[in-house]
């Protein structure tokens, strides 16, 4: 050998560092491949290069187009020699060079040719190797080897084209399809592996037709599948064939269940799990059917293999989330696993613990925790948290010694997201459970004074504010609250100056004392500080004197700002200094829903449609300004909102016309915007004739035609309606484009004097309740909502019946109100039967409006929801009630 | 294409989380630098525990990787969150023994990287693009060592019997010292 690849002996000292790859550079491995050209190739020296080549590629490396092209070259040389190992080498190689197009032709002889051989190796890594580097239109030459291939003797070459088969099917299903005849007499191959292939080959060319999935799945059930591979296939394919049947026959036995039952006592243990499985996950499974899986389940908990003990203990522990009473009878077991070496094991038995525990145990489990918190990583510990915060809410009377644990563990040390979690259990057992109130504040208090986080700080301080004051002995916390001011950056700082004026707005005792410690901070080196120092001073009246705290002042200091922070901090930027304050009513109200309008417009025809969505400028501010500049519009007061435009043409018509609908207190004015895409024509006095036959409460005042509408450039026409005053009037419109039409000539761009008059069906419009809703924000709904007076609250309940989903349901109705959904409760977490949705919004009128929505499942896919609403006036309250009872 | 059981990669790293080969089967890491870091923090993780008796387990990123220590010599297959744990298991023993007849006992870095050819090798025949092509360690190296697919079951007996006599010879030379 030129070049050995070992070094011997002098680099056995540092042995540790030794590698026979030390020191390899691309450049000069691309140069030794030169040895592939040569006429007499000597076997064990390429094979060598070649590994040296995939080493490099292997670490990362990468060959530029030209060097991949060159090597490949190269390599395909070696088709000449012999020698197998070589060969193998080559086939490595090629799938790893995954060579274009063009160069797959200078191989597709030789690998074809070794795709015929007589050796079985051959033929099965050619198959391979063709099949990755193949398009379409070569697999029709080589389709009638690959069917032979399928049911060769040789269960290797078998394989190969069985696996190849599933590869291709994504790219070119019509070919393999045509496979099924030789896949069928496969499956029943003695050999395990091509029998799963065999099997999964099938089950995707047949998937989409769901009579042949159940007939392969009755048929192979009775007989016996042999790998446990496929037996395990067999079982996800059962689980599927019973999903679906599950919503015809609702009585009597599942089918197949006996199957998944007997799988429990395979030999192997991967099918037994996967049977195991299999079970807990079938809809709505009942306890009896549970039980064997929950058994062998059981026995896998006491394994001495971890993953054996991991996979059982996640399956029980999402068991529990649905159906704790059947994962008690583990619970001895999964007690043991708290100190398991492997720590996700040990967590996930906990969270188990947790859920399944009753009021008697949980203290006992809370000592056993304590002394596994220490040892396990933060990620860990903060799946630990939240189960605990889940079962305080479940067992409100526990609350001290939860409460205690989570104090505990917050004094410990811990990373940001981690502390973040243990604080956002602490607040929201506060919230939810009245007798925990005061410990809870207390714990927070003594962990701002050592708390290294900033964000935590704050957000603890802010919360201090809200709590604090309405407890039954408020100054105990003003010493931890100022001593912040004292001893932290300038944000905590601010923060805590904050939180005193709370207290002094909200406790007229202590408010002398208060301003003996706002004055304080006036001397303060910074200036937001200094700055809310003086503001507080000020507001809270200045004086020593004993006073009451003004409506307006409290409403300052804890009513929340329901204005986005977006649309404010547009105002500003655009405010210019002047004798003029700046108004804050001024500062649009609505959440921008223009992310929804853009997604919508590359849908478009992308000519000049897509550049400007027929061009209407879409803010609120914009369209004020654009419908107060029209003298027929001018007179109906402010603009109360502006819907997002509503298509009224299909995409790829002649004229692409969609509408927004302007809401005023009286009027309502529909603004089409038009798109001409025709270019050999010009359109003259649009208009568009709108029948509100059946929109009883709106009759028609004026519209506004548009003079012409050349190709490509949007124009818009208004028509106005009358309604009744502040009344949510709602109807169907139906539209009619009317027009003259006047041929243009493509080479001039002149247009004909003459032109037709012409009409053109438009979709209907509908005005909904929800156009005369707001949809504004709160930034906490529960103070928000206890603010409300409780004498307007509407609550009702209703059946939404079968459903989609729960998600499903939620957003129907989010999207029937047209409110702003707080707090992300918009979002339902999977696999949940209930949840809570907040919206917030402002009704027509500028009526505030909150509305809490329970949802529940009702039996296997009805919705029931509880809908209550608190409105500053009772009459909007039922108004909402009705949009939903109607909707 | 979920019901099929489906392999991620499978990594064989080494004391230092460095490379000695690895093999992706998914789309979900894009590029070199997204697959090293992946490896180092995948190696970080575990690096800890005691996976040499038996294959040990971890949740990581939204995976399930199972994994097995020997020597130097890190072992690592990654399926999807909802794979079964047990199959993904069978393929890491597979070929962790598979890498053990190959390598005639003595599994260590030095001679896996010596023989880089024979892990590439043995790799291509386990996976091919993320579906299980063959879990049983014997037929595994068979195939890989054999000039021949037919006659996989002598030779991993020969080899069996090698691998006892390099071990016998390694005792020899450690206890001369």
């Amino acid at each position: 050998m030129a070049q050995p690849l070992v070094k011997k002996d002098d680099d056995r000292d540092d042995e540790a560092d030794y590698s026979p790859f030390l020191g390899i550079e691309k450049g000069a491995v691309l140069q030794e491949a030169r040895v592939f050209n040569d006429p007499q190739l000597d076997p064990r020296r390429c094979s060598q290069v070649i590994t040296k080549l995939l080493y490099l590629l292997n670490q990362g490396e990468t060959f530029t187009k030209v060097e991949a092209t060159e090597v490949f070259f190269a390599v395909t040389k070696l088709f000449q020699s012999k020698d197998i190992g070589l060969r193998r080498m080559v086939y490595v190689m090629i799938k790893e060079l995954s060579p274009s197009a063009d160069e797959v032709i200078i191989v597709t002889s030789s690998l074809m040719k070794d795709m015929t051989s007589k050796t079985d190796m051959y033929r099965a890594n050619a198959i391979r190797v063709l099949c990755r580097i193949t398009d379409g239109t070569l697999l029709t030459q080589i389709e009638r080897y690959l069917k032979q291939a399928i049911v060769d003797k040789n269960p290797v070459v078998a394989s190969a084209a069985l696996v190849s088969g599933i590869h291709l099917l994504q790219t070119n299903p019509e070919i393999v399809k045509r496979w099924s005849n030789e896949v069928q007499e496969a499956v029943q191959s003695r050999a395990a592996l091509v029998q799963f292939h065999a099997l999964a080959l099938l089950h995707q060319i047949r998937q989409n037709d769901r009579l042949a999935v159940n007939k392969l799945v009755s048929s192979l059930t009775k007989g016996s599948v042999r790998s446990p591979l496929a037996q395990c296939l067999l079982i996800r394919y059962t689980s599927q064939v019973i999903h679906e049947s599950a919503n015809n026959n609702q009585a009597g036995d599942r089918p197949f269940y006996d199957f998944l039952e007997g799988c429990l006592r395979h030999k192997a243990e991967m099918v037994i799990f996967e049977a195991a499985r299999a079970i807990t996950e079938l809809n709505g499974v009942t306890s009896r059917e549970l039980t064997p899986a929950i058994t062998v389940l059981q026995l896998f908990l006491s394994s001495s293999k971890p993953v054996l003990r991991f996979a059982a203990v996640r399956t029980l522990n999402k068991v529990a989330m649905t159906h704790p009473m059947a994962v008690t009878n583990c619970n001895i077991d999964m007690e043991s696993l708290i100190s398991d070496q492997n720590r996700s094991i040990a967590t996930l038995a906990i969270t188990t613990l947790l859920k399944t525990g009753n009021e008697s145990s949980v203290d006992r489990l809370m000592k056993q925790i304590t002394n596994f918190m220490s040892d396990i990583a933060d990620e860990f510990k903060i799946v630990v948290v939240e189960a605990i915060r889940s079962l305080c809410l479940k067992f409100p009377l526990k609350h001290r010694s939860l409460m205690n644990f989570l104090s505990n563990i917050l004094r410990e040390e811990g990373g940001f997201e981690y502390k973040k979690a243990i604080v956002d259990s602490i607040v929201i057992l506060i919230r939810d459970i009245p007798e925990a109130k005061e410990s809870g504040l207390l714990h927070l208090c003594e962990f701002i004074e050592d708390c290294e986080f900033t964000y935590l700080s704050t957000q603890i301080l802010h919360f201090l504010g809200i709590e604090g004051p309405k407890t039954s002995d408020p100054s105990k916390y003003i010493r931890y609250i100022y001593n912040r001011v004292h001893l932290e950056n300038a944000t905590v700082r601010a923060g805590a100056v904050s939180t005193l004026a709370k207290f002094g707005a909200m406790v007229d005792t202590l408010k002398p004392r208060v301003f003996v410690l706002l004055r304080r901070c006036l001397f303060d080196n910074d200036d937001e500080v200094r700055d809310r120092a003086t503001l507080y001073i000020n507001t809270l009246g200045g004086d020593d004197a004993v006073v009451e705290t003004g409506e307006d002042v409290k409403e300052f200091l804890f009513g929340s700002l329901d204005i986005p922070l977006v649309n404010l901090e547009n105002s500003l930027k655009n405010y210019e200094p002047s004798e003029e304050s700046f108004d804050i009513n001024s500062v649009p109200k609505e959440v921008k829903t223009q992310p929804l309008a853009e997604k919508k417009a590359p849908g478009k025809k992308p000519t000049g449609l897509g550049a400007s969505p027929a061009g209407p400028p879409s803010t609120v501010d914009a369209y004020e300004k654009l419908l107060s500049s029209i003298p027929e519009f001018a007179n109906f007061g402010k603009l109360f909102k502006s819907s997002a435009p509503v298509e009224l043409t299909e995409a790829e018509t002649e004229y692409a016309v969609n509408v927004v609908k302007h809401i005023f207190d009286g009027h309502v004015v529909f603004q089409y915007n038009c798109t001409n895409t025709i270019p050999e024509q010009l359109l003259e006095n649009v208009t568009v004739i709108v029948d509100a036959s059946e929109a009883e409460e709106f009759a028609e005042v004026a519209s506004k035609p548009l003079r012409s509408l050349p190709y490509d450039s949007p124009g818009q026409t208004f028509v106005a309606f009358e309604k009744p005053e502040g009344v949510p009037a709602v109807g169907k419109f139906s539209n009619m484009l009317r027009f003259i039409v006047k041929e243009v000539d493509p080479s001039t761009g002149e247009a004909e004097d003459d032109g037709v008059e012409d009409e053109y069906q438009l979709e209907e419009l509908e005005v909904v309740a929800a156009d005369y809703m707001l949809k504004v924000g709160v930034s906490n709904f529960r103070n928000a909502w206890e603010t409300m007076d409780a004498d307007c609250e509407r609550v009702d309940e209703y059946g939404l019946g079968p459903r989609e989903s729960l998600a499903e349901a939620v957003n129907a109705v989010i999207n029937l109100l047209g409110m702003q959904p707080c707090e992300g409760t918009e979002v339902v977490p999977n696999n949940s039967r209930s949840h809570t949705c907040l919206l917030s919004g402002v009704y027509i009128g500028n009526v505030k409006v909150l509305v809490r929505l329970q949802f529940g499942l009702d039996g296997p896919k009805d919705v029931a929801m509880k809908l209550a609403v608190r409105s500053e006036d009772e009459a909007v309250s039922d108004a909402i009630h009705e949009i939903v009872a109607s909707g | 294409m979920e019901s099929c059981p489906s392999i991620k990669n499978i990594l064989l790293l080494d004391s230092e989380g460095n490379r000695v080969a690895v093999k992706y089967y998914s789309d979900e890491w894009p590029n070199n630098s997204v697959k090293e870091a992946f490896e180092k923090s995948l190696f970080s993780k575990t690096q800890k525990t005691n996976a040499r008796t038996e294959a040990e387990i971890a949740m990581f990123e939204s995976h399930i990787i199972v994994y097995k220590f020997v020597q130097d010599l890190h072992f690592f297959v990654t399926g999807a969150e909802n794979e079964n744990e047990l199959i993904l298991v069978t393929v890491l023993q597979g070929f962790f023994d598979a890498v053990g007849l190959l390598l005639r006992g003595t599994v260590d870095k030095k001679e896996a990287l010596e023989n880089l050819d024979l892990i590439l090798l043995c790799l291509d025949e386990i996976v091919d693009g993320g579906i299980i092509l063959e879990t049983d360690a014997n037929v595994i190296a068979g195939k890989v060592a054999s000039h021949s697919i037919d006659a996989a079951a002598p030779l991993s007996e020969q080899t069996i019997s090698q691998a006892l006599a390099t071990a016998r010879e390694h005792l020899a030379r450690s206890l001369l010292k």
